[in-house]
């Protein structure tokens, strides 16, 4: 058995320092499982927030060498064993204790988004009629785990703090799904425009590439919300037309 | 005194499954006040891994398939000592509830026609599983939640009850603790729903999560509500076995619908050496066969590999046992080899079973579409649980429902993939608006105070005895040997001299457990969780156990090596385990009730 050490952030509400814990590491191993392995056997306190260990659930979130990843997905055999594998919480939400972060600001916003409302049925039996090709890039946004490790690395949430302005990227993946759904009737693009803060997005793509579930976040929901924004609501001809219709 | 936050709801549903959040959905749409307890944030629970789809009679694929087929799969599948009513109620509303999803926002895989696309499953006799890639778990979950927090709920994240509380007969309220800042929560309600899934935490290799410590079956069990079915654990026979962190593990179903077969260190076709007298007749005798049927012949019978989950896990323990298995003590599965039968065969595979390649690909290194998986099995399910009224999901407590995992019913001794994610929309459903009826006509009842402060009080022992005095125990330590134990002496295949050392043990863990001492703080205390989790675990092991040694029978997911066979006196009864009045538990043996003369037409028709 060979071992590796672990620096891992512990405190609470933001005060606290790293911690280091060697323990025996075997074949295979994942993040999450030294972190329970030191939980049952150094520290049975520690606070870490996990379910499915598969990657399916995006609890495990967190800072890992620096880099927003599941714990659970990310194998020991990955990661440079010479120094200490530092772990911590995800910067972008407050911190609640050790490795665990206050998430809720997520679900608040997704609250404000106006849900789904699908047209009329198309058959009698109350059932649609939808073909695969237009429902495949709704099904790659609704593989969505809601991590949240594009909402932590994106920079307008990061470093500019933008959370009353801007709902990010998972957001963004949220309202596409919602806005390319063969069968939703509602329009969204002008709280996009407003209260949704999409034009602080300067396309950096940062949140792509920490997504778990591989979604193309920027390219295939940001960019196109983006065009329809221009589109729709900056285009003067509909605007005028909006303002006759008295919305 | 221990200081609490106080609630109101009209009914409280705890768990936020798929079940749970049904439920809520239906009590709120039936005007009432509803509550929702999460034991982690929402939209995490279980049914987030469910990978295969819901099993439902559209007829989308097969129109041959209706509701009589299906009821008649789900009684065969489950040997006959399901609840024949919960299941003619299950075939008859699964279609209805998959049309709601749909209706919701969900968004499953399309025919050609654009209707929704049904997929083969074990011991499913058409097509018959709405899906979506392998994640429909998933996007059930996804639909349910983001539907549901449009209704006016309350959602209360992070949160565990520890207790019911009572008012005579009736329960009136829940108490129990916020994860996050570790303070107490008193809930008080009319009606409460019970949705807490399973009990896969007390054994060592499961497919569940931390959460699915039996919190409630405990509860309910502690109430003095009935558990039924309890010897009825199913083992999935595919979880992953290598490398060990990942061990139990859950590989799709899916991948044998999708034509994956399995094979032993002889690279035999195992499954073709033992297929039940009962299923003779529907499954393939030939290779060639099978493989057409996965292709959507309807001509064609099913490879044996889809046969029922109890039989197809113990073919696997039987290979490994006898010598046949693969190197890290399992079984083969394999899909690449149909590289042999269609072009571009692994975009296909990763078209059909993302979640498995990548789960692969990621967690143990192998590429699935070039590389047969090792596979062995897995703890995934308990068929029994809290006994309920058919129609409206009461338990035999006054005012105390359940649905889903927790309860029992429609599977009788064996689930079929499936139908349990069609278990969870139905009744739960049902349990949610039977719950809002209740309260609508029940005032609320009066919570015993001195009640709420000693069930606070004993919540908070483990932190006094934290000095770690000479004798005291460590929450994970006892956790982990429980586990252990009833792996060993519980598991597949089980014995009467095995099962009375099962109990001898359990005995010991629960004197263990009242010297269990955590330290720290009580905010997010994962060890003092883990203390609270224990006496609900040591409740249902003991009431696994004890109505497994009971049925003196084998009979789906209950195997006996003592009694290998099924025995018809065995197949008129169900198993119970109560609370005695000495707070022993006992088991007691109730009646099924007998099959209405069309249901066992029905039965009997599709038999041919
Ligand atoms: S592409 Fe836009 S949303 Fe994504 S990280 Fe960059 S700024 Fe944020
Ligand atoms: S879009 Fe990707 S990174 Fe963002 S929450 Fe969803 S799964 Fe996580
Ligand atoms: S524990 Fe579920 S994604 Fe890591």
């Amino acid at each position: 058995m060979t071992s590796a050490t672990f620096s891992i952030w512990r405190g609470a509400a933001g005060e606290g320092k790293f911690f280091k814990y060697t323990t025996e590491i075997s074949e295979g191993m994942v993040v999450l499982d030294a972190v329970h392995k030191i939980q049952a056997e150094q520290a049975n306190d520690m606070a870490v927030r996990w379910n499915c260990k598969a990657g399916k659930c995006g609890s495990c979130s967190a800072e890992i060498n620096g880099i927003p990843r599941l714990m659970c997905m990310t194998r020991l055999n990955q990661l440079p064993l010479e120094r200490p594998v530092t772990i911590e919480p995800m910067r972008s939400f407050p911190s609640i204790r050790d490795l665990v972060t206050d998430v809720s600001w997520n679900f608040r916003v997704k609250k404000q988004i106006k849900k789904f409302k699908p047209r009329p049925p198309d058959v009698a039996d109350g059932s649609w009629r939808m073909q695969q090709e237009d429902v495949d890039r709704v099904q790659e946004f609704r593989k969505c785990i809601e991590c949240f490790l594009c909402q932590d690395v994106c920079h307008v949430l990061r470093e500019h703090h933008k959370h009353e302005e801007f709902i990010g990227p998972r957001f963004f993946v949220y309202v596409a799904a919602l806005e390319m759904h063969p069968l939703d009737t509602e329009n969204r693009v002008e709280e996009l425009a407003k209260a949704k803060g999409i034009g602080y997005c300067n396309i950096t793509k940062c949140c792509t590439k920490v997504c778990p579930e591989s979604i193309t976040i920027t390219d295939n929901a940001i960019i196109p919300l983006k065009e329809r924004v221009v589109d729709e609501f900056y285009d003067p001809i509909k605007r005028l037309f909006r303002a006759i219709r008295g919305q | 005194m221990p200081e609490y936050q106080k609630f109101e709801h009209d009914v409280l549903v705890v768990g936020a499954g798929g079940a749970g959040l049904r439920a809520a959905i239906e009590a709120s749409a039936g005007g009432v006040t509803v509550g929702l307890v999460c034991k982690s944030l929402l939209g995490k629970a279980h049914t987030v891994m469910a990978e295969g789809g819901i099993a439902a009679a559209l007829g989308t694929v097969n129109s041959a398939d209706n509701w009589k087929v299906h009821f008649a799969d789900t009684m065969r599948g489950g040997q006959y000592v399901n609840n024949w009513r919960m299941a003619e109620l299950h075939a008859k509303e699964a279609p209805t509830c998959v049309r709601e999803l749909e209706a919701w926002g969900a968004v499953f895989d399309r025919t050609r026609e654009g209707d929704i696309l049904q997929r083969n499953f074990g011991g499913h006799r058409y097509p018959r599983l709405a899906h979506v890639g392998d994640r429909t778990g998933l996007e059930m979950i996804r639909t349910l939640q983001d539907h549901g927090i449009h209704q006016g709920i309350d959602v209360h994240m992070e949160c565990t009850v520890l207790s019911l509380l009572k008012d005579g007969d009736r329960v009136v309220g829940a108490f129990g603790y916020d994860r996050q800042r570790g303070g107490f929560l008193l809930f008080e309600a009319k009606a409460i729903v019970l949705a807490t899934g399973g009990v896969g935490r007390s054994y060592k290799i499961t497919s569940n999560s931390w959460e699915y410590t039996g919190d409630g079956h405990a509860l309910a069990y502690n109430a003095g509500a009935d558990l039924m079915d309890m010897e009825f654990v199913q083992f999935h026979p595919t979880g992953m076995i290598w490398p060990p962190s990942v061990a139990g593990i859950l590989v799709t179903e899916g991948v044998r619908g999708e034509g994956g077969v399995l094979r032993n260190s002889k690279s035999r076709r195992f499954m073709f050496d033992d297929i039940p007298e009962a299923y003779r007749h529907q499954t393939a005798d030939n290779e060639e066969e099978g493989w057409r049927y996965c292709q959507g012949d309807k001509q064609a019978r099913r490879p044996p590999e889809l046969l029922t989950r109890d039989h197809v896990a113990r073919c696997i323990v039987r290979e490994i046992k006898e010598g046949r298995g693969s190197p890290h003590g399992g079984v083969f599965l394999d899909i690449s080899w149909i590289k042999e039968k269609i072009p571009n065969a692994p975009e296909h595979i990763k078209k059909k079973l993302p979640s498995m390649y990548h789960q692969f690909k990621q967690l143990a290194d192998v590429d699935i579409t070039t590389t047969a998986m090792e596979v062995g099995p897995t703890m995934h399910y308990i068929m029994g649980g809290i006994r309920v009224h058919p129609e409206t999901q009461m338990s035999t407590v006054t005012g105390l429902f359940a649905a889903g995992e927790c309860g029992c019913g429609l599977h009788g001794a064996n689930r079929l993939g499936g139908n349990s994610l069609s278990d969870l929309l139905v009744f739960g459903k049902r349990a949610g608006k039977f719950a809002a009826a209740f309260a609508k006509e029940h005032s609320a009842g009066t919570i015993n105070t001195d009640q709420v402060d000693s069930i606070a009080r004993s919540a908070l022992e483990p932190f006094e005895r934290g000095t770690r005095s000479t004798d005291a125990q460590g929450p994970y330590q006892i956790q982990h040997e429980l586990q252990v134990k009833m792996q060993e002496l519980v598991g597949i295949v089980r014995t009467e001299p095995e099962m009375l050392k099962a109990l001898e043990e359990i005995g010991k863990f629960q004197k263990r457990m009242r010297s269990v001492a955590v330290q720290g703080n009580r905010e997010y205390n994962s060890g003092w969780h883990t203390a609270l989790d224990l006496p609900n675990l040591l409740t249902v092991s003991e009431a696994i156990t004890r109505s497994a040694l009971e049925r003196r029978e084998s009979r789906g997911g209950h195997f006996r090596e003592d009694y290998p066979n099924k025995d018809k006196a065995f197949g008129e009864f169900n198993i119970i385990a109560r609370r005695g009045p000495g707070g022993e538990m006992k088991v007691v043996r109730q009646n099924i009730p007998p099959l209405p003369a069309e249901l066992k037409q029905i039965i009997e028709e599709q038999q041919k």
